[in-house]
C-alpha cells in the first residue's frame, strides 16, 4: 500500500512519518500533483496559522487537487480545519470539502484547548492541541466538549478528518491510524 | 473532561541525561531516548527535555537527539534550554519536536515570543519562568543567576499577549525542596492568563500533585527528580489522582 504525506511544510508531518514507521509502514512525504494521485491512501496533516498554509497550498495548486482527491484522505489538527469552507484563523477562505466555518474559542476557559480529552461515548483518551475548532455538523462522527460541543472527527465519502493528534496520543492514536491503514 | 497532564522534565548535557536515575531494565541510564520510553509506557502524557548543554557547537547534537525521540515516543515533547532565535525553533520543530520553551531569550528580546507564535503557531510555544519570591516574584534569568525587573504575573501576562500557548512557571524558592508546589503563585498566575499553566519547582509527594492540580489550579505538574529516583512512580501518582477525582488519562 503506498501512503502519501501530503508535504507542504505543516510542523507535524515529521511526526506523523514516524508515528506510521511505528507501524512499520513507511509513508512518501510529498507535495507532487504525480506523487499524490497515485497514493492508495493520503494524510492531510497541519499544524500551525489557516493562513499561512492556505498560501502554500494555493502556491503548490494542492488548493484544487486536494478536494478532487478520490482515495481515503484523512485530515489532522490544521488539516481538517483546511478541509473546511472558511477559518476564522486569518479569515481566510479554506478548501470548502466540508461546508463549515472554523470558529475560535470563546475564552470561557483557557485557550488553546491542550491536552488529553476524550470523545462522547467513548473511553481513549486523545491529544489535543487547538484554539479554533469545527463546529457539529451532519458530518460528524466523534464530537468533543470543551467550552462547546464541537467536532473531534467528521467523515464526507473520502474525506476524513481529525481535530486531535493521533500520532501523539498514544496507543489511542496508533490504534486510530492503524484502522486508517486497514480499513 | 479535559485531563489534568503528568510532565517528567529531563536534563540533557551533550546528548545525555543528566540527573541520576533509578531504573531497573535500563541499560543506559544517560540516553534521554530509552528513558523516554520508559517514562511513556508508564503513563506521562508529555515529556519536557532541557537542554544544558554549554556550546554552540555541541548544540548540534540536539537536533539528532531530538530525531531519535521523535522516532520512538508517541507522546507530545517539548525542547528547551538556549533557544534564541526564530531559525533554532525552526531546526527542533523539523526534528519532530512539538513544542519548544523560551526563557531567558525572551525576556532579552520579547518580540521573539511574537516572530515564534506568527511563524510556527501559539501551540507550539511555552514560556518558561523561573521566578523567587522576595516581596513580590521577581523574574531570574540564566538558570536563576540573574535578577530582572520583570514581575513574574506582570511578564507571564507579557507573554500571553505576544503569542505564548503556556506557560511553564518554576518557583525558585519550592525547586528541589520537595515541600509542595507555589500553589498560591500558581492560583494568582492562573486567574491572571487564559493559557495553561504548568506548575514546576517542589514536588515531593503525590498529594502536592493533588494540591496544585486543585488549590493552584495547575493545568499540568512537572518534575525531575522524583520521578528519576523512582519515589513516585507515574503510574501510581496517577491512580492516586484518579481516586481522588482529579481527571487524568489512565
Amino acid at each position: 500500500m503506498k501512503l502519501v504525506v501530503i508535504n507542504y511544510g505543516a510542523g507535524n508531518t515529521q511526526s506523523v512519518k514516524f508515528a506510521f514507521q511505528r507501524l512499520g509502514i513507511t509513508p512518501v512525504l510529498s507535495d507532487s500533483r504525480e506523487e499524490i494521485l497515485s497514493a492508495d491512501k493520503i494524510i492531510f496533516p497541519g499544524v500551525g496559522h489557516a493562513k499561512a498554509a492556505m498560501e502554500v497550498l494555493r502556491e503548490k495548486g494542492l488548493h484544487v487537487l486536494i478536494p478532487q482527491l478520490k482515495q481515503p484522505v484523512l485530515g489532522i489538527c490544521l488539516g481538517m480545519q483546511l478541509m473546511c469552507k472558511f477559518s476564522e484563523e486569518g479569515n481566510v477562505d479554506c478548501l470548502g470539502i466540508f461546508n463549515e466555518s472554523v470558529k475560535l474559542f470563546e475564552p470561557k476557559l483557557k485557550v488553546p484547548h491542550i491536552g488529553w480529552n476524550k470523545t462522547d461515548g467513548n473511553d481513549d483518551w486523545y491529544y489535543f492541541v487547538h484554539s479554533y475548532y469545527v463546529p457539529q455538523n451532519e458530518f460528524t462522527t466523534l464530537s468533543c466538549n470543551y467550552i462547546t460541543q464541537f467536532s473531534a472527527a467528521i467523515q464526507k465519502e473520502n474525506f476524513s478528518a481529525v481535530q486531535f493528534h493521533p500520532e501523539k496520543s498514544g496507543q489511542a492514536g496508533e490504534d486510530f491510524l492503524k484502522k486508517f491503514i486497514e480499513a | 473532561m479535559l485531563a489534568k497532564r503528568i510532565i517528567p522534565c529531563l536534563d540533557i548535557k551533550d546528548g545525555r541525561t543528566v540527573k541520576g536515575v533509578n531504573f531497573e531494565n535500563l541499560r543506559d541510564a544517560g540516553d534521554p531516548v530509552e528513558l523516554s520510553k520508559i517514562y511513556t509506557d508508564e503513563g506521562a502524557d508529555e515529556l519536557v527535555f532541557l537542554d544544558i548543554t554549554a556550546t554552540h557547537e555541541k548544540r548540534k547534537t540536539l537536533v539528532a537527539l531530538v530525531e531519535r525521540i521523535a522516532a520512538t515516543i508517541n507522546i507530545p515533547f517539548t525542547v528547551g534550554g538556549g533557544i534564541s532565535t526564530v531559525e533554532d525553533v525552526y531546526a527542533l520543530l523539523q526534528s519532530g519536536a512539538d513544542k519548544i520553551s523560551l526563557n531567558s531569550a525572551a525576556v532579552r528580546n520579547p518580540k521573539l515570543i511574537s516572530d515564534i507564535a506568527e511563524k510556527f503557531g501559539s501551540q507550539c510555544l511555552v514560556l518558561a519562568i523561573d521566578a523567587k519570591q522576595t516581596t513580590n516574584w521577581k523574574v531570574y534569568l540564566n538558570g536563576g543567576r540573574l535578577e530582572t525587573e520583570l514581575v513574574l504575573f506582570e511578564w507571564a501576562k507579557e507573554g500571553e499577549q505576544r503569542g505564548a500557548g503556556e506557560i511553564l512557571f518554576t518557583s525558585m524558592n519550592h525547586d528541589g525542596t520537595k515541600n509542595g508546589f507555589a500553589n498560591e503563585a500558581l492560583q494568582q498566575l492562573s486567574e491572571t492568563v487564559n493559557i495553561p499553566v504548568i506548575a514546576s519547582g517542589g514536588a515531593g509527594t503525590m498529594e502536592h500533585f493533588y494540591n496544585t492540580f486543585t488549590y493552584g489550579k495547575a493545568d499540568a505538574a512537572l518534575a525531575a527528580s522524583i520521578f528519576h529516583f523512582k519515589e513516585i512512580g507515574i503510574n501510581n501518582l496517577k491512580n492516586y489522582l484518579h481516586q481522588k477525582g482529579i481527571t487524568v488519562r489512565l
